[in-house]
């Protein structure tokens, strides 16, 4: 396994203590340090690393400039909201605090450039530095000449520096209009199930025995491989799970190597927390709470999405309805839906089915307020004189982002909307209005 | 070895071809044995050397297949070097194709004069870093170091340092100011600045008996003279180098060999022969000619050749002090690996069935975009049509899949509003190939049998 990481340049000790800090990793580690070179040598200008979420980008480069002591400037680009923190925090890793006060107010790249080259000049690199930029996808909304520079950092500053950038977007989506100077491009291949079992392995609870631990490991992969694969995600819930999965054995019932019974008693638990917990619905404190009170049954607390119940007015309530029935009916369909007297309209021709695509597929469509208004008064019982307040109570609506205001070409005159809810909210709402919605959707008739 | 070991291959032709690239092996092992010390004194040393060929950029002594170019060039700079003649003129050639390497040879070979050396004033621009006038301006008082340069910091608004600077450019005259070099890298950049000041002006000095200028532009857009403007234009003297690459399959071959063996000066002569009739060896390969010819198709310049060069690089060791042809092969895999196919290999089950959904709507309503509630519906449609359903998953968890294949960017919206639709009716666009799933679909580790029969299939 150490065997991979050999390299003149470095001790072979500190190589150990990399290989022991990656696992499965190493054909990874190895590539970039042969192609790092020895500290003094040069490096290519730029190096591009993609890969999935968390299959090691940051940590493989962490744990290399860290472990063999390579001056570095580690800078994640989400937290640059503009260059100039970039610019500071690179000249402050490379030549101590006091060159990044040497910036002007707002520098530009040149700026930047210069005061590099000068300190360079005082300083030279007996290593190479290296400068990491974590998401480097953000990179590409800042201006225009920031990744072609960087790119080519090493030819503007005269400095031997390494630029590398992580992503999890491949690099064809990266390149500017006019080309630039090309990065290495490597990748990092997803971790298989097996690395997966592996590397979770390793965290395992001291009180219970390796076998045991993997074989939880084991289930977990059973049941969240087809859905997830970013082993952050994985060990969240790994952590999260593995006292319930014990309980048994620390109640005495089941003893450790009893697979089976330990299977039946997670499984279903498990799945319950891809539907909770996963999504975030709930969280992880609650979900916590929730195993250790045993008597009351998991997901009986409502999570997040339950929440969205919403208290509203009557009549807010019948104009959202409205809205909802104006949005996923044709306009077509409104006559023989909200007129008591429709005349004969024959069934088969009512029914025209060939629109293959529901609305409820393709999304809301826009309508205007007459209409709103039109089929809020069929649909309300009582006689509703059109007052401020119903207005007003639409346009809350808009602020409440339960209805969308389409065209902003006019504000008072024939506005159009979209009704922006789901389908379980306004059942939800009808229900208790003691309404039923569904006899008067025509994707449902 | 191994890519020969796995690779059945004729035997009629290789046979001779195997003999031939196993030779050099052969006749290393004993000389590694031999001499343990040189390896260890002469191999850093081939790292170092070649290293500072293909990443930094180290100039050669002399400029190949551009000897033409590199004549005009340093005539014109001697003329306006010595004898105080005004020019302009652009360098002009694709990514890639040492127009800078020539720039700087050429320099390299002007400054050899002594008395260019105490004359010639130099001046670098970059339009990736002099993002407008105002800082190009300043960068050309601090490099001229005139007066009113106080250690690093220039005084004055743009107004005084622009007339400030024309004035000491207009005070000279041929006969007793010093010349300036003026080299505007990414020269199109330039031509975005506001009104174009800066060029207008340079190109002005460089036309009327002030103090004599060059003005050296390199860029690599063909189209740089359209993006001028007219008075500008005018005064521009339409002189360009082009640098467009005429190598054949057998220079370019010739040229990998000549950028990988050692040069005369290096300090082991013993190490550095040996090294050298192994890359001729390695050369004469036949698969490496082949992998060689590959690349040639693909680009020919100096970049991506050294961008390889540098992957073979890397695989050797002081164990392994030699490239080998598998090495090559290895490097040119890597290079040429389709980046969307190695990140479909790591999606979830989940994320694939989801991309064959997309491919089948595609596939069906040509083209149009789709949105995940269509997504969804298709991919039930699919389990439905299977009795044991191991993937019912609920909407939340294939809207988080969904929003997975949004993040990565295989998925696109179609317009950028997202606040005013709700996220499972976006238009979405798939920005795949339809080979690309296949071929992906293939590749990927242990997929379930139904899965890839109702990709195959042709309608959902």
């Amino acid at each position: 396994m150490t065997t991979l990481l050999q390299h003149p340049g470095y001790e072979e000790g500190r190589l150990q203590k990399v290989a022991e800090l990656l696992p499965c990793r190493e054909v990874q580690a190895g590539m970039l340090l042969s192609l790092m070179g020895e500290p003094q040598q040069y490096s290519y200008p730029s190096i591009f690393i993609y890969g999935h979420r968390a299959s090691g980008k940051s940590h493989v480069m962490h744990v290399l400039l860290k472990e063999l002591e390579l001056p570095h400037a580690t800078v994640s680009c989400v937290e640059c909201v503009s260059v100039v923190l970039l610019f500071e925090h690179v000249l402050r890793s490379f030549f101590g605090s006091d060159a990044a006060s040497l910036l002007p107010c707002s520098p530009s790249l040149s700026d930047f450039v210069r005061v590099y080259r000068q300190q360079c000049s005082q300083s030279p690199a007996k290593e190479t530095r290296y400068i990491v930029m974590e998401k480097a996808e953000l990179l590409r909304d800042t201006d225009a000449n920031v990744l072609p520079a960087l790119l080519r950092l090493q030819e503007l500053v005269e400095d031997n520096v390494t630029v590398i950038l992580l992503s999890e977007i491949v690099w064809d989506k990266f390149r500017p209009n006019t080309g630039c100077f090309e990065p290495l491009v490597l990748n990092f291949p997803d971790y298989s199930k097996g690395e997966l079992q592996q590397i979770l392995s390793r965290d395992r609870h001291p009180s219970y025995s390796a076998e045991f631990y993997s074989s939880y490991i084991n289930i977990l992969l059973g049941v969240f491989y087809s859905v997830c694969r970013d082993l952050r995600e994985l060990r969240h819930l790994a952590a999260l799970n593995f006292s319930k999965f014990c309980e048994p054995v620390e109640e005495g019932k089941v003893k450790e190597t009893d697979t089976h019974k330990l299977w039946r008693n997670i499984e279903p638990h498990l799945k319950k927390a891809m539907q909770t917990v996963y999504l975030r619905e709930v969280s992880s404190l609650q979900w916590e709470q929730m195993q250790q009170m045993e008597e009351k049954e998991t997901g009986i607390l409502r999570g997040l999405s339950a929440h969205t119940h919403v208290e509203l007015p009557y009549y807010s309530k019948f104009l959202l309805i409205a809205a909802y029935l104006a949005s996923y009916n044709p306009a077509r369909t409104d006559k023989r839906f909200f007129l008591k007297h429709h005349g004969k309209i024959r069934k088969t021709n009512f029914l025209k089915k060939n629109e293959k695509t529901s609305n409820h597929l393709l999304g809301p469509k826009p309508f205007p307020l007459d209409r709103l208004l039109a089929i809020f008064y069929s649909v309300v019982d009582s006689r509703v004189a059109p007052t401020a307040s119903i207005f007003s109570q639409i346009s809350s609506l808009v602020t409440l982002q339960l209805l969308a205001q389409v065209s902003h070409d006019d504000q008072l005159d024939a506005p159009k909307y979209k009704c922006a809810v789901s389908m379980d909210f306004i059942c939800a709402i009808s229900r208790t209005v003691n309404f039923d919605i569904v006899k008067y959707l025509y994707d449902f008739l | 070895m191994l890519a020969e070991k796995s690779k059945p291959q004729p035997i009629t032709a290789d046979d001779g071809v195997n003999a031939g690239s196993r030779h050099p092996r052969l006749s290393l092992v004993p000389a590694k044995l031999e001499s343990r010390q040189w390896a260890h004194h002469g191999f850093p040393q081939v790292q170092k050397v070649l290293r500072e060929r293909f990443c930094h950029q180290q100039l050669p002594e002399e400029p190949e297949g551009v000897e033409a170019q590199h004549k005009h060039l340093l005539e014109l700079l001697k003329r306006t070097a010595i004898h105080g003649e005004s020019n302009s003129l652009l360098i002009v050639g694709p990514r890639g194709a040492g127009k800078t390497m020539l720039l700087k040879c050429v320099l390299r070979d002007l400054l050899q004069d002594k008395e260019v050396q105490k004359n010639l004033l130099q001046v670098h621009l970059n339009g990736l870093l002099q993002t407008d006038d105002r800082i190009a301006l300043k960068e050309i008082t601090r490099q001229l170091h005139l007066e009113n340069a106080v250690g690093d910091k220039v005084f004055g608004s743009f107004a005084e340092n622009l007339a400030f600077l024309l004035e000491a450019l207009k005070k000279g005259d041929r006969s007793s100011s010093r010349p300036v070099l003026f080299v505007l890298d990414e020269f199109d950049l330039f031509a975005h600045h506001k009104n174009q000041t800066l060029l207008y002006n340079l190109f002005d000095v460089s036309q009327s008996a002030q103090t004599p200028i060059a003005v050296v532009g390199v860029t690599c857009r063909l189209d740089v003279l359209e993006l001028l403007e007219k008075r500008v234009k005018s005064r521009f003297s339409h002189r360009q180098i082009h640098l467009l690459s005429s190598l054949t399959v057998t220079q370019y071959l010739r040229l990998v060999g000549t950028q990988l063996s050692l040069p005369d000066e290096f300090p082991d002569a013993k190490f550095a022969q040996e090294w050298n009739s192994s890359i001729e060896t390695l050369c004469a390969d036949k698969s490496v000619e082949e992998v060689l010819q590959r690349h040639f198709n693909a680009s020919k310049d100096f970049r991506s050749m050294h961008m390889l060069l540098m992957l073979c690089l890397s695989r050797v060791s002081v164990a392994k002090p030699v490239i080998q042809p598998a090495d090559l092969q290895e490097a040119s895999r890597l290079c040429l690996a389709d980046a969307k196919a190695n990140m479909l290999h790591g999606l979830s089950i989940l994320e694939l069935c989801l991309i064959i959904a997309m491919k089948h709507l595609n596939d069906v309503y040509e083209g149009e975009p789709f949105n995940l509630q269509m997504v969804h519906n298709e991919f039930k449609k699919f389990l439905q049509r299977k009795s044991n359903s191991m993937y019912n998953f609920n909407q939340p968890v294939v809207r988080k899949a969904f929003e997975h294949l949004q993040q990565l960017e295989l998925i696109r919206p179609v317009e950028g509003s997202s606040a005013k639709t709700q996220s499972e009716y976006q238009l979405m666009r798939l920005m795949l190939d339809h080979s690309q799933i296949m071929e992906a679909l293939q590749k990927y580790p242990q997929c379930p049998t139904d899965v890839k029969q109702w990709a195959m299939s042709a309608f959902g």
